[in-house]
Parts: C-alpha cells; sequence; structure tokens
C-alpha cells in the first residue's frame, strides 16, 4: 500500500482550519478552560503555602561540650529567634543522630569543647549544626536565621569583652549538614517543578484526549473523510496548546517572581525556549497517547502512566542522586529530569546555551521519537 | 454549478466499481463478496435490513475501512492505495450525526470549506446558508438542532466542495416529506449534470426514485437493477384482498392465510391486505377457499418494491437459519 508518501505531505491551509476549529472548541468548553487556568491558580496556592511556610519553635537538642558564657549567649540568641526550642541536651554526635532519626529533634547543636577558647583566639570556632531537611521548606527560614546570627547578633551579644577582634569577619562559623535530603532541594525548586507538573499535566491531557473525543462523538468518522491528513491533523490540535503552556508557565513565573520572591538569574529568552521545547516534548506525548487510547478513560489512565514517574523521579519530589541507580536510568527517559535541570539552570543559576545544551538536546530526542511513534500509529481509518 | 471533469474518471466508465470486497469484523462476516457497479450521473440505492452491511460497504468504498479483500475504485481512484484523491472529490454524509455539536453551523460549514481548500469559501458558506434556510440561525450550534436539521446541516456541509460522487448513508432518516422532496429533487438536478449518488436508505418511496438499486442481505447482495427488474425478478403474484374489516380481522385473516399453500407473505397496506405468493394458480384456489364465508373484495395487484424486499428478507433469514 502506497499511503506513506501522504503521510508527511502538508497543506497549512487544512491545518489551520483544523487550529481554529480546536480553538473554537477550546472557547465553547467552560470546564477545561476553567481547568487550565484554575490549575496553575490551584497549585500555586497549595505549594505557594510550602514556598511562604515560616515554621516557628522547632524542636532542637544541644550538644554543648564548652559550657562557657559564650556558648551559652549563643544559644540564647537562637532561642530569641523564635525558630528554636531548645527541647533537651544531648552527651554526644551519636546521640544526636538517634534523636533527628526518632524525629525527637529537628535540630541538634553542637558546640565544640574548643568553642570559646578558640573564639577568643580570633579563629573563627565552628558551630555544627545538624538539620533534619526533610521538609526543605521548613528547615531553611530556621537555617537561614541562625547563618544571620554569626553574622550580626554575636557581635552584640559577645561584644564588650572582645572589642578587639571586631572586624569585617564574622567570630565563629555556624556550619549546616542535612540530614535526608543531601540536595537540599530549597523552595526556589518549587517553582520549576511546579512548571513541569503543570505543563506536563495539562498537555498530556488535553491533547491526549483531543483524538480520543473525536472518536467517542462519531466526528472522527468525518475528519477521516475529508482530505486532512494525519500531520495536519495532529498539528492542528497541537498548537492551540502551546499557547496555553506558554500561558499557564507565565502565569506561574509572575507569581513565583511577585509573589513568592523567587531569584531571577537567567535569561527570559532562554526559559520561553526551553518551555517550547518541553511543550513540545509534552505534547507530542498526549498525541500519542490520543493515537493509541481507545476511549477517553484510557486517555487519562495514560496520562497518569507517564505523569506519576515523571514527577515522583524527575528530581522534584526525590532528590535526583538519592535515588537508586537503576532509577536515575530511568529518570534520564524521562523529559521532566532534563526540564527541571533546564529551569533551575536558567532561573537559579543563569546558564547559557553552552551549559543548558546537555539537557537540551535528549529533551528534543525524545520530541521527535515520540512524534514518530504518534503518526505510525494514527489511526487512518475506522478498522 | 458543477460541469463533472473528463479526468475524474479517466480510469474507468464507472464512479464506483467494486469487485468482490469482504470485510471481516473478527468472525463475524460482514460484507461478503460484494461486487457493485454505479455509473455517472446515476443515482443507486442501496438497501437491506438493519445491520445487513451497508455502512460497512460505503464505508469500503471511500477508504475509511480497508477491505480484507476485494478491490475496487471510487472515481477512477483505487479504493485501497488512493484514498487521498478519492477523499478530496467524494462527499460522504454519515448516518450518525458527526459534525461538531459544539461549533456553530456557520463554523461547521466553514471548517468543511477550509479541509477542502476552496478557493471562494466565503461565498460558498453563505451560499449553503442561504440555500439551507438556515442564514438567521447560522451562528446556532449545530448541537442545539432539532434531529432533522442536523441531517440537512450534514448534507450541505457534505455537497459543499462539489463533490463529484456523494455516498449518502440514510441522508433523510427523520427529516420531513417536504425537505425529502426537495432533498430528492436536488439529487436528480444534481445526477442530471454527471454527479453520482449511492444512497442506503429504508424508504420506500425513494427506492422507487433511484435509476437503480441493490439489496443486500448479511452483507451479501441479493439483488440488482432498476426497480421494475428487481421486482420482475422474483416472480411474485400478488392480490389486494379489502373489504369491510376491522384490524382485528385483518390481522385474523393474516394469520390464517399465513401457513397455506401458494401463501409466501402477507402484508397489511392500510385496510387493504397484500397477499404475495410465487404460484397464481395454487394462491388464487387458496384465497377463494379461505374467504368464501367472508364479504370482501379480491383484485390481482402488482407486486410492490416492499413486498419483494420483505420477500427477499425473509428467504435471507431463512437461509441463514
Ligand atoms: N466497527 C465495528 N466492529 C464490529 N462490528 C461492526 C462494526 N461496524 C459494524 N459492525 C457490524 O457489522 C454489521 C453491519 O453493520 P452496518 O452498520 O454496516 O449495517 P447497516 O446495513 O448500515 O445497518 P443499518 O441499516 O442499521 O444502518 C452489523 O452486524 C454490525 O454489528
Ligand atoms: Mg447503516
Amino acid at each position: 500500500m502506497n499511503r506513506r508518501p501522504s503521510l508527511f505531505a502538508f497543506s497549512a491551509a487544512r491545518c489551520w482550519g483544523v487550529v481554529l476549529k480546536e480553538f473554537l472548541q477550546l472557547k465553547r468548553d467552560r470546564v477545561t478552560f476553567a481547568m487550565i487556568v484554575g490549575m496553575p491558580v490551584m497549585m500555586l496556592i497549595l505549594f505557594g503555602y510550602a514556598i511562604n511556610m515560616d515554621p516557628k519553635h522547632l524542636k532542637t537538642m544541644l550538644i554543648d561540650a564548652d559550657r562557657s558564657e559564650f556558648s551559652r549567649s549563643f544559644i540564647m540568641a537562637m532561642h530569641n529567634t523564635a525558630y528554636f526550642d531548645f527541647v533537651g541536651e544531648l552527651r554526644n554526635e551519636a546521640e544526636g543522630e538517634a534523636a533527628l532519626a526518632r524525629g525527637d529533634a529537628q535540630f541538634v547543636v553542637n558546640i565544640p569543647s574548643d568553642f570559646s577558647r578558640r573564639l577568643v583566639r580570633g579563629e573563627r570556632p565552628v558551630v555544627l549544626i545538624v538539620a533534619d531537611a526533610t521538609d526543605p521548606a521548613a528547615a531553611s527560614n530556621a537555617i537561614g536565621a541562625v547563618t544571620r546570627l554569626a553574622e550580626s547578633v554575636a557581635w552584640k551579644d559577645l561584644g564588650g569583652a572582645l572589642t578587639r577582634l571586631s572586624g569585617s569577619a564574622p567570630l565563629f562559623d555556624v556550619q549546616v549538614h542535612r540530614r535526608y535530603n543531601p540536595e537540599g532541594i530549597t523552595q526556589y525548586n518549587i517553582v520549576p517543578g511546579l512548571m513541569g507538573i503543570i505543563l506536563t499535566m495539562t498537555m498530556v491531557m488535553m491533547t491526549g484526549l483531543a483524538m480520543t473525543r473525536e472518536r467517542e462523538r462519531g466526528t472522527m468518522e468525518n475528519l477521516l473523510a475529508t482530505p486532512v491528513r494525519p500531520l495536519e491533523v495532529l498539528t492542528g490540535k497541537i498548537v492551540p496548546y502551546i499557547f496555553i503552556g506558554l500561558i499557564q508557565a507565565t502565569i506561574i513565573l509572575v507569581a513565583a517572581i511577585t509573589l513568592f520572591n523567587v531569584p531571577f538569574v537567567g535569561s527570559v529568552v532562554e526559559l520561553y525556549a526551553v518551555l517550547l521545547v518541553y511543550i513540545a516534548a509534552a505534547l507530542t506525548v498526549g498525541i500519542t497517547i490520543s493515537s493509541l487510547a481507545r476511549n477517553q478513560l484510557q486517555g487519562v489512565q495514560m496520562t497518569f502512566f507517564f505523569f506519576l514517574p515523571n514527577v515522583l523521579m524527575s528530581g522534584f519530589v526525590f532528590p535526583f542522586y538519592g535515588m537508586p541507580y537503576w532509577a536515575q536510568v530511568i529518570a534520564h527517559a524521562l523529559p521532566m529530569t532534563y526540564f527541571n535541570r533546564l529551569v533551575r539552570g536558567i532561573m537559579l543559576k543563569g546558564n547559557d546555551w553552552l551549559d543548558l545544551w546537555p539537557n537540551l538536546w535528549p529533551l528534543m530526542l525524545f520530541t521527535m521519537i515520540l512524534m514518530g511513534i504518534a503518526l505510525k500509529f494514527y489511526r487512518r481509518t475506522l478498522d | 454549478m458543477v460541469t463533472l471533469s473528463e479526468s475524474r474518471v479517466r480510469r474507468s466508465e464507472f464512479a464506483i466499481d467494486v469487485r468482490g470486497l469482504n470485510k471481516y469484523f473478527g468472525k463475524k462476516h460482514v460484507v461478503n463478496n460484494l461486487s457493485l457497479q454505479v455509473r455517472p450521473g446515476e443515482i443507486f440505492g442501496f438497501l437491506g435490513p438493519n445491520g445487513s452491511g451497508k455502512t460497512t460497504s460505503i464505508r469500503l468504498m471511500c477508504g475509511l475501512l480497508t477491505p480484507d479483500s476485494g478491490s475496487g475504485t471510487c472515481l477512477g481512484y483505487d479504493i485501497i492505495s488512493e484514498s487521498d484523491a478519492i477523499k478530496r472529490s467524494v462527499g460522504y454524509m454519515t448516518q450518525r450525526f458527526s459534525f461538531w455539536e459544539d461549533l456553530s453551523i456557520r463554523e461547521n460549514l466553514d471548517f468543511v470549506a477550509r479541509v477542502y481548500q476552496m478557493p471562494d469559501r466565503k461565498t460558498s458558506v453563505e451560499s449553503a446558508l442561504t440555500n439551507l434556510g438556515l442564514k438567521e440561525r447560522a451562528n446556532q450550534l449545530a448541537g442545539t438542532l432539532s434531529g432533522g436539521w442536523k441531517q440537512r446541516l450534514a448534507l450541505a456541509a457534505c455537497m459543499l466542495h462539489q463533490p463529484t460522487l456523494l455516498l449518502l448513508d440514510e441522508p433523510t432518516a427523520g427529516v420531513d416529506p417536504a425537505a425529502r422532496r426537495d432533498f430528492w429533487e436536488e439529487l436528480h438536478r444534481l445526477a442530471a449534470q454527471g454527479i453520482s449518488v449511492l444512497v442506503s436508505t429504508h424508504y420506500m418511496d425513494e427506492a422507487e426514485r433511484c435509476h437503480k438499486l441493490a439489496y443486500i442481505s448479511h452483507g451479501a447482495l441479493l439483488a440488482q437493477g432498476t426497480a421494475q427488474e428487481i421486482v420482475e425478478a422474483q416472480h411474485l403474484f400478488t392480490w389486494a384482498i379489502k373489504g369491510k374489516m376491522t384490524d382485528e380481522s385483518l390481522t385474523q385473516l393474516s394469520d390464517v392465510l399465513a401457513n397455506k399453500a401458494g401463501v409466501l407473505q402477507t402484508a397489511a397496506f392500510g385496510n387493504a391486505l397484500h397477499v404475495t405468493g410465487r404460484d397464481p394458480v395454487v394462491l388464487e384456489k387458496t384465497l377463494r377457499e379461505t374467504l368464501a364465508e367472508l364479504p370482501h373484495e379480491m383484485a390481482r395487484t402488482e407486486t410492490s418494491l416492499e413486498d419483494v424486499f420483505i420477500h427477499l428478507m425473509r428467504t435471507a433469514q431463512g437461509k441463514k437459519q
């Protein structure tokens, strides 16, 4: 059968017809429309709470081997930040680890025995704070507060006797060890992750249903009877969602920057370019699903089959290098993994194209492979 | 309006020419060795009981389904390998309404005009709306139309791109008599211009308006030809029995006659009962004996197309069982 060549023949005019039709249908479908705008807003409120979460009076335990005036005033200063409630004293680090593991303490402050001696000598001793960073958002404000202590509060509280040491450098260092979450995902990482989640969800699900809806409503027979070709239909169904994806990403971005003060150090152009690539990847997944699924329920099921590993394994929920090796291998086949890295790289690190490339080409490759699969499985007949 | 371009039928003298088509759904043999020829300018009626495979056959002809075996051409294009070309010049109206209910009437027509890449899209859409008499309601959503109006919209939409072959699957189901008459007049006008029409229907009056008919049952072609040819080929004889009879007695009479010698079938037509048989002598004898006691009028009448189709359907069923 020589159906092959026509598979790639393309008429922009026919495709545009499909685009217009999809836009009109989208406009009329209030529920879907509400979901498209509502989902980012809802997720932002949910996660925004997490981003803003500023819990105080966290259970803290103390290992004070120094027991000097200085260590006591430092502990008092910590207490005064309102973040730390000292609930007990421990003898050694092993007890500290155990307390963290049991959840008896969220922080263990370890002041070494030579703390005051070295402080007086100006040797900048180190206070070690071990934190349970399972919930990084919860711990990070407290950690921030104690880090500032070393810089400012120390002067005021320890002043007097130590004025000769005054200078620009802090008197001592606070070293924080995060446990259970070595990558220390901070609240900033939530924004890229959230973008990934919402784009994946909307793009994959909406387009996943696009074709099955035609099939279930019986309009597929009509569509197949017209001269529109598979590629035109697929493209025509994708285009409206590219706009929607960009709008959703913009909502998240603006809210993240204005409401939650998430830093943005990279280039906006880069970010939108990466967004487009990721949207394309997610859309091809959706289109593939809609070519495979027999009905809308199957479409939704397949969406979740794709969605869950992406969310769980992309480094958004669990730290990527904390996962077992096999999970990392799987995660390297998931587009959201690369998207998370790309957006983090742009927003937080200001990566340039060269930095982005190692995570960009896998996304492009993924998109092309999926497009091929979608075209192959697009059913040209009603069989 | 439309002139049939020579190139369209370049490779075949037929608008539709399919031979030996077979289609299975699982183990079910839905189209059984179907061969059909429709000439240009011909209105070809496609008849058969529910589930006999009419819709499936039409889908095979326009490339929406792939036959398991057999071959054929539509407008000279191969139904298996050139379905793209067929789609461009065929107007297919589906049995079930398959336009977009969440688009307005105008938007539906506009979409069709776009995908067929019609040069004068706006004018065509507007004139189609005017012809339909839907100009004022053009912005109404298609889903809110009544059943009959949906049907008329679908018809207008499938003729919009001025196809040279129309495949119409029960186009007038649910359409009122006046609109039906308009529709058939339009079909004959189109046919006169050389456009070919394959139309499936369950209405006898529509069957009689076709140039040619095909009757299928269980996917197999049982009769083909003009209405007259089909009737004559069955060699049936029919008597019409009238009298001062209530519906009840008519039914009783029909029951009584059903098993008598020479009677193939009975069918009530208003206050008359048509009794059909194959052997005129035996049939007449039976009738006279049975009806002797009853006040009645009895007259030979022409066997109608309906009588023939009912006969065909019953014999086909008998064979199946
Ligand atoms: N997609 C399908 N899958 C399985 N069986 C099918 C399919 N489509 C049709 N059939 C079966 O094929 C047979 C013929 O169906 P078809 O729709 O062609 O009949 P039809 O002559 O158009 O009937 P009607 O007069 O009711 O429209 C039926 O028994 C039907 O159940
Ligand atoms: Mg049918």
